[in-house]
């Protein structure tokens, strides 16, 4: 099947207590930051490499196209996809200020129009922004159906059909869909039966890994020469227009500071008892 | 003036308390700008739940009945439909999973701007401006949305659920719209994991367990008692949940559930950025961990440097003396 994944750069999430906001909170600093891909789209391109590969003679059941909106840097973040395994990219070159969730799912659309893929498979939010609704306003924009959160996923035939268990507040909430679907991602759709595509053999046992495959050495070599289409924003015609501005941007209340270390079971009661008034 | 419409969400039998966290900003919005909120009670149980909603203060509550488990799809045109017909400015709903699925497909119907997963509200005159939470949990930043309406999402644990008004909103039925995409999406069920204990984004005191707990085992004999008498409810590093002791839902952290108890406890937890994300808020915080330069430390209020295997234990028996002293 045909997959479009969406991806973003983001500051490394481990290194997210390095991110600085200039003097009057106008603005969070990024210099100096390391990018990485947003982990949930890794997961995301984890998951559309599951099904579109048969797993046990690592043949390629169709194409996986990686498309992300920034700067000319954002190159290096479809490059580590493609690295993994997806086969070509689309680089919708931005600024990532003139950015959010309306004017990217508005890009997205038009790219979907064009390249009619079976499924967009994407992360379920961004790990700088955490909007988390770039997925359901492409679904809404398409008309299609959308999964959010999806911690399975099921197809015996190419992704017409879709069987989907939602992550929800106290369990798993199932659903039966007729593609072409928006579907959103969390860490557990790379638990390793979370993924079928009734090629790959049911038994198969992907690896316990909190994060998607590594490229290999000859997967970053044949990257090098998988193509990577440019294209501007207006060029899709969409307007670079955000629906919101922020300001204010501060670091949150520090916390008590330093901790209390304390020695024993019976001073840490006490403290709560007395001290936090907790117990 | 915003007039405020909040989506319930209703449970089985009855309203999911976080809903009274939207209706607090609703009230909060309203009450900053000299408006008024509504709430909407969607669902199989709309009806049963409308006069549960009906004692916190709205101006109505409008009821739409809609068979069947959740599906975004259908649901989503009908909200639309009822907050053009009502006028409202924002439509406001929980940042739950719900919330966080439903809302943006309403507010593209609406061309509304979406402000997510917010933690405050600021009200400059008669502008709402929201506070968010990013870069997990490390800034917060104000959004301001230029868009006549406006979607937002509530973080339950910054919001302090509405209390009852002793009043009786007057209840109407709002008209069920179809939406074509509906009949691609069918609802096939929900595999629920049945707890005894206070939900985990709801509970006053929760106690989490890292990889550290070493087994599923001793999540079941070491750190339940604890959990037991204190009242609270079971968390998860995402280590643990990885590692099977616990099942996935536990999570706490960006990538599961943000709570903000008013006592944390952290158990063999060493405290990855994303888990901190999910727990900073909390009012008290006590780490159990042998290694006291654990990350942990940085948000920890209390650190015992400790084996868990002899703290949790001892520390069971002291609270259920305490408890009974």
């Amino acid at each position: 099947m045909k997959i479009l994944v969406p991806c973003k750069r983001v500051s490394d999430p481990d290194n997210a207590n390095k991110v600085k906001i200039a003097e009057g909170g106008t603005a969070v600093v990024a210099d100096g930051l390391e990018f990485k891909p947003n982990p949930f789209d890794d997961w995301g391109v984890e998951a559309a490499l599951r099904l579109n590969e048969n797993a046990s003679t690592n043949e390629s059941l169709g194409e996986i196209i990686v498309v992300s909106f920034g700067p000319a840097e954002a190159t290096q973040t479809i490059r580590q996809f493609l690295a993994m395994g997806a086969d070509r990219g689309v680089l919708v070159k931005s600024e990532d200020a003139t950015l959010d969730s309306y004017v990217v799912a508005k890009g997205l659309k038009a790219i979907v129009d064009k390249e009619q893929p079976d499924l967009v498979l994407m992360g379920k939010q961004s790990a700088d922004g955490e909007s988390g609704a770039v997925g359901a306003i492409l679904a809404e924009l398409l008309g299609w159906p959308l999964a959010f959160s999806a911690a399975t996923l099921k197809t015996s035939d190419g992704g017409k059909t879709l069987e989907v268990g939602r992550e929800v507040d106290g369990g798993i909430l199932n659903l039966s869909i007729d593609g072409p679907a928006v579907v959103t991602v969390g860490d557990r759709i790379i638990a390793p039966g979370a993924v079928k595509n009734g090629v790959t053999p049911d038994d198969h046992a992907y690896p316990e890994s909190d994060s998607g495959r590594y490229a290999s050495l000859k997967g970053i070599m044949k990257a090098k020469k998988k193509p990577i289409e440019e294209m501007e924003l207006s060029a899709l015609g969409v307007e670079a227009a955000p629906t919101g501005d922020y300001s204010d941007f501060t670091m949150p209340p520090a916390r008590s500071g330093t901790a209390t270390f304390v020695e024993s079971v019976q001073e840490l009661v006490e403290k709560l008892q007395t001290e936090a008034k907790v117990l | 003036m915003a007039k405020v419409l909040v989506i319930a969400e209703l449970t089985e039998d009855g309203v999911r308390k976080a809903t009274l966290s939207a209706i607090s900003f609703a009230a909060q919005a309203a009450g900053g700008t000299g408006g008024s909120f509504d709430v909407l009670s969607i669902g199989a149980a709309a009806t049963g739940a409308a006069s549960k909603l009906a004692s916190y203060g709205a101006g109505k509550v409008l009821t739409a009945t809609v068979d069947g488990g959740y599906v975004g799809e259908r649901y989503a045109a009908t909200i639309a439909a009822a907050v053009k017909n009502g006028a409202y400015d924002v439509v406001a709903c929980c940042a739950t999973a719900y919330g966080k699925d439903l809302l943006p497909r309403v507010a593209v119907k609406l061309e509304a701007g979406i402000a997510s997963d917010i933690v405050g509200l600021n009200v400059d005159g008669g502008t709402l401006k929201y506070r968010r939470s990013m870069y997990a949990g490390n800034v917060l930043g104000t959004l301001t949305l230029s868009t006549a309406l406006q979607a937002v999402s509530v973080r339950q644990s910054e919001f302090e659920p509405a209390a009852e008004s002793g009043g009786a909103s007057a209840v109407e039925a709002v008209d069920v719209v179809d939406d074509a995409v509906a009949s691609r999406i069918r609802f096939v069920g929900v595999d629920v994991v049945k707890s005894e204990r206070p939900e985990l984004t709801e509970a006053d005191v929760v106690v989490s367990g890292g990889r550290a707990l070493k087994s599923a085992e001793n999540f079941t004999n070491v750190l339940e008692p604890l959990v037991d008498a204190l009242d609270a409810a079971m968390g998860a590093s995402r280590a643990a949940c990885d590692a099977g002791y616990v099942p996935n839902d536990l999570q706490v952290g960006q990538t599961g559930k943000v709570v903000a108890p008013k006592l944390y406890l952290a158990v063999g937890i060493s405290g990855a950025i994303q888990h901190l994300a999910g727990m900073k808020g909390s009012k008290t915080i006590v780490a159990i961990n042998k290694d006291k330069e654990a990350p942990i430390a940085q948000v920890a209020d209390y650190f015992l440097v400790s084996d868990l295997f002899e703290a949790v234990p001892a520390l069971t028996e002291a609270v259920k003396a305490a408890k009974a002293g």
